[in-house]
């Protein structure tokens, strides 16, 4: 926040400072959540840590009170993570025959995306109902205007609308929800940690739990009301692209768990078919959608909505291996869509296409891309040995103990979803160069590098050693369990 | 010293994937120098193999060297590796035919660095599988091998590569997808994935399940494994992957995916479906000899029928896995009796045999294929005089692979077929009518490539046919030096593969 403000006051004229800028606060912000991170796991710590309390507005109970727990400290971490490349990647060369990255006005986008990111790490770190959906609104409203500014010209205007229309009503919905809670539990506060204790009649849970889940369902993507994310993803310009779908979708699925979920478990447990019913059709028609689309955007903006009906999937669960694949998955999937925005972004920039049938060759001029491309793939299909197994393999799991046969069915998109990234690859990266590239396509810059780099490793290294996250995901779930009614 | 030997199969599993680490910061156009890298660090694997099998105790039961990590405690999966006589025999093989694979593709020229990575990190995929004792390890190393033989057949293979090997894949991974279903279902009941729990606790289970009878969804997942592996030994119909997979790959691929990854399928069907559902595999026994039979028969007639020379050894891999899947099929329905031990036996050691015959046909396809740059039988004819030591080598791996008495084959398929007749007889007796067909494709492959009137486009000029060289003759020794043993005295690999049997079944 500090930082968008700095770079405000940034003259326009002085691009690369204003970039390094940006960097400079991107790292700052990466290492501090990998130091709550660390700190979190190393010390085997449980329950809310970290924990920060500033009056507000006390008069109505509003106070600022920040802190972390299992669930939410590896998000911070991947919101620090995503923040740190997505700059990376737009910093942009100013060579006027290659443009790369960020080329118009660089000083207001990094302080946009600051913004964002600041309501994100506030949505993930509140633990005052009311400050996360201050938070929350912060994240959307810059959203639109990076979208609508920066975006991709042909579906901008149309994509940012839209976004923004679905996601203020899923708020404000979800915003009746938590007012009716504060109302019923009368204890003048918004802090959740006193809601968790406020044991709402199993009346009041029933009716409120739906629109709240929804309401902040919507962000992350959950089928039927899926259908803004995709346009969104397309129109968005690549930095935009990283942080909406590998950290915002995060935020709805994330609020829906801890507004939804948590203060309302009764509710939950009353509803959790429906929720389930609509995350396995995520799951497999999303995996379909992607499927057939010739554009390399659209492939990831619908694989998104499939994995976060995975993620949709394991809160549905309620049990403790569903939950904790939840947990995984959301981090999982933030730094594999992260990884594959950047990527297609870099071919675009390159290329000015992202229709399948007109790309090819890339893998000799763009290696990094390449085999950044391929990791996520096969994280995506949920390869063992990298993030997404880790993640899936515990939400199907969870799926088998309360409902078997959508495990077998959600298992489908599994096959597809290996038959879709195997053609975009092949296609992409190794068919024959179409002519007029020949030549065209400059490499990628030192930052890029960095960035792909970085995902990879972590996915990498998450796939192959689970304990450094799952065992604090599970002290996070088991709190959850405690509320659901001692498991 | 003591350290070697308490971490012996890590040290197995996990060097090739160290070595390929290191071959990735090699200079990428250091050719010679990644070659020889890769070549003795595939060696390695093999020496310490040599010293498991010598220190492997046959007498004793159940899994030695095992080792034992957490992994990934959450749901209750180690890294919990082990051997036994089965998978030490498969290790072996393994490492064996992986350091000869890769002297075999010297003669790739083309990104070297990466071709030789994704080698060795096949070579851990598959040894993995034969030392996992934890069934989701298991699973991980399977589909882990997956990824590096796509890009092997999809980089570095002939013309209908894209094809082939999106093919390979997806049937693959589509067959091991109720594989995978099954394990969490198993995982979820038992709250762990170690083998030797999960199979005591498995086969006492009893009552309702999922709201069905057990013995319904054992059924359902019965079936569940056998696709998963009968796709991957494969065995007909769900063989329709093999032939395109083995053309288009590259010789070396062939070699190994040969020699080794058609045993996964197989080695699974012992480690895992006898022991998991003794019932139903003997239930289903009729079933199983049914599809090994037709395996065996349209095997040998579609060999039969090809003109491209690689195209007929791959039918005939589906030919002699054919024999491995009937010896399981006859010790399923009659478990614990003498012809069934002996048919185990004998398909065990189909499986290693296989593996030596096969690696061996097809880099002596991939040797005339380099030189001539086809494969259609009709183009080739009376090469032997041009090529003499050339043909005197395929003519014996031919007549290892037909089954002579004194080759390794012989010992093998007449252990299956002894063991079997007793159990299945009708089965045996048609597969062994098969046995006249593998007969025919054979002599007819060598026939129209060495024998007959000699084609003289290879035989002047810039065509000249040249003989093989040192290398290639390098690559086939030790294959032919084990096919000749194993042929004339079995005794020293049939000890281990027998015990181990006995104490299995």
């Amino acid at each position: 926040m500090v930082a968008a403000v700095l770079i405000l006051l940034m003259p326009a004229n002085k691009r690369n400072e204003t970039r390094a800028l940006a960097l400079a606060a991107a790292t700052f912000a990466l290492l501090l959540s990998a130091w709550v991170y660390i700190q979190y796991l190393t010390q085997g710590l449980t329950g809310y840590q970290f924990v920060e309390e500033y009056s507000w507005l006390p008069a109505l109970g509003m106070n600022l009170i920040f802190g972390v727990d299992g669930m939410s400290a590896p998000l911070v971490l991947l919101t620090g993570i995503v923040m740190f490349t997505g700059v990376c990647i737009s910093w942009g060369i100013d060579d006027p025959h290659a443009p790369t990255g960020i080329q118009d006005r660089p000083r207001e986008f990094f302080a946009f995306l600051f913004i964002l990111a600041s309501g994100v790490f506030g949505v993930f770190a509140s633990l005052d109902l009311f400050m996360l959906f201050f938070f929350y609104e912060i994240a959307v409203f810059p959203m639109y205007l990076l979208i609508a500014i920066w975006g991709w010209v042909k579906t901008r205007e149309y994509a940012a609308m839209k976004l923004t229309l679905y996601l203020f009503i899923g708020s404000v919905v979800a915003l009746v929800g938590a007012l009716a809670m504060y109302y019923q539990a009368g204890f003048n506060s918004f802090d959740m940690r006193l809601l968790e204790t406020a044991n709402f009649s199993p009346e009041f849970q029933n009716l409120w739990f739906l629109p709240t889940f929804f309401g902040f369902a919507v962000l992350g993507g959950i089928w039927p009301f899926h259908n803004w994310s995709p346009d969104g993803h397309v129109a968005a310009p690549t930095a935009v692209s990283m942080f909406h779908a590998g950290v915002l979708m995060k935020l709805g699925a994330f609020a829906a768990l801890r507004v939804g979920v948590m203060l309302l478990p009764q509710g939950a447990q009353h509803w959790s078919w429906i929720i389930m019913i609509c995350a396995g059709v995520a799951v497999v028609y999303g995996a379909f959608i992607a499927f057939v689309q010739p554009d390399l955007k659209y492939i990831i903006g619908f694989s998104s909505v499939s994995h976060m009906g995975l993620v949709m999937l394991g809160i549905s669960t309620l049990n403790r291996e569903g939950l904790t694949g939840a947990g995984v998955q959301m981090f999982s999937h933030g730094l594999m869509t992260a990884l594959f925005f950047a990527v297609v972004g870099m071919i675009y920039d390159r290329s000015h296409t992202r229709q399948i049938p007109e790309l090819g060759g890339m893998m000799k001029p763009l290696p990094w891309a390449g085999i950044g491309f391929i990791i996520g793939g096969l994280v995506s299909m949920g390869m063992p040995g990298f993030s997404g197994f880790v993640a899936e393999f515990p939400i199907f799991m969870g799926v088998w103990k309360s409902q078997w046969l959508v495990a077998v069915i959600a298992a489908i998109s599994i096959i597809i979803t290996a038959a879709y990234i195997m053609i975009a690859i092949r296609k992409v990266f190794f068919a024959e160069m179409p002519a007029q590239f020949e030549g065209h396509i400059s490499p990628l810059t030192f930052l890029d590098k960095v960035a792909i780099g970085l995902l990879c490793g972590i996915m990498v290294l998450l796939g192959m050693f689970p304990a450094i996250m799952v065992p604090m995901v599970q002290t996070g779930v088991d709190n959850i369990l405690r509320l659901l009614g001692g498991v | 010293m003591e350290f070697m030997t308490s971490h012996l199969l890590s040290l197995i599993l996990f060097f090739p994937a160290f070595a390929a680490l290191v071959i990735l910061f090699l200079p990428k156009d250091e050719a010679k120098l990644i070659r020889w890298t890769a070549l003795l660090a595939s060696l390695i694997p093999l020496a310490l193999s040599i010293v498991l099998w010598i220190n492997f105790q046959s007498d004793a039961i159940g899994y030695q060297f095992v080792e034992k990590y957490t992994w990934y405690a959450a749901i209750g999966s180690s890294l919990h590796l082990g051997v036994d006589g089965l998978s030490l025999t498969m290790v072996l093989l393994t490492t064996l035919l992986t350091p000869i694979s890769l002297l075999a593709s010297f003669s790739i020229t083309d990104r070297v660095k990466a071709f030789m990575m994704l080698f060795l990190f096949l070579e851990t995929g598959m040894l993995g599988v034969f030392m996992s004792v934890d069934l989701l390890i298991f699973f991980v190393f399977w589909e882990i091998g997956l990824v590096p033989m796509y890009f092997l057949i999809n980089q570095w293979g002939s013309a209908n590569r894209n094809y082939a090997s999106l093919k390979f894949m997806i049937y693959t991974m589509g067959g091991s997808l109720g594989l995978l279903l099954a394990i969490q279902l198993l995982g979820v009941l038992f709250g762990t994935f170690d083998l030797v729990i999960v199979t005591e606790k498995w086969n006492a289970a009893s009552g309702l399940l999922l709201g069905f009878p057990i013995e319904t969804v054992k059924n359902v997942i019965f079936w569940a494994f056998v696709v998963a592996f009968a796709i991957k030994v494969p065995v007909w119909p769900f063989h329709t992957w093999l032939p395109d997979a083995h053309t288009e790959a590259p010789t070396a691929g062939s070699m190994i995916l040969a020699g080794v990854l058609l045993k996964l399928g197989a080695y699974g069907f012992l480690r895992l479906v006898l022991p998991l559902y003794p019932a139903q595999a003997q239930h289903y026994a009729g079933a199983l000899a049914f599809l090994a039979t037709a395996a065996i028969i349209f095997g040998a007639f579609a060999a039969y029928a090809q003109t491209d020379f690689k195209r007929l050894v791959a039918y005939s891999s589906v030919n002699h896995m054919g024999f491995v899947l009937l010896g399981i099929a006859a010790a399923a329905k009659a478990a614990g009796t003498l012809d069934a031990n002996i048919a185990l036996n004998g398909a065990v050691l189909q499986m290693f045999n296989h593996g030596l015959s096969a690696a061996g046909m097809f880099f002596l396809v991939g040797v005339i294929y380099e030189r001539t740059h086809t494969r259609d039988l009709s183009k080739f004819g009376g090469l032997f005089p041009l090529v003499p030591v050339y043909g005197g080598i395929l003519i014996f791996m031919s007549m290892a692979s037909l089954g002579l008495p004194g080759l390794n084959g012989f010992v093998s398929e007449f252990l299956v077929v002894r063991g079997a007749w007793p159990i299945l007889t009708v089965y045996t007796a048609i597969a062994m009518l098969g046995l006249l067909f593998t007969g025919a494709y054979i002599l007819k492959g060598v026939k129209n490539v060495l024998h007959g009137p000699m084609n003289e486009h290879w035989a002047h000029g810039e065509h000249k046919l040249t003989e093989i060289n040192t290398r290639e003759i390098i690559v086939l020794a030790p294959l032919m030096a084990f096919i000749l043993i194993i042929g004339v005295w079995p005794a020293w690999i049939l000890d281990v593969i027998n015990k181990a049997m006995m104490m299995l079944f």
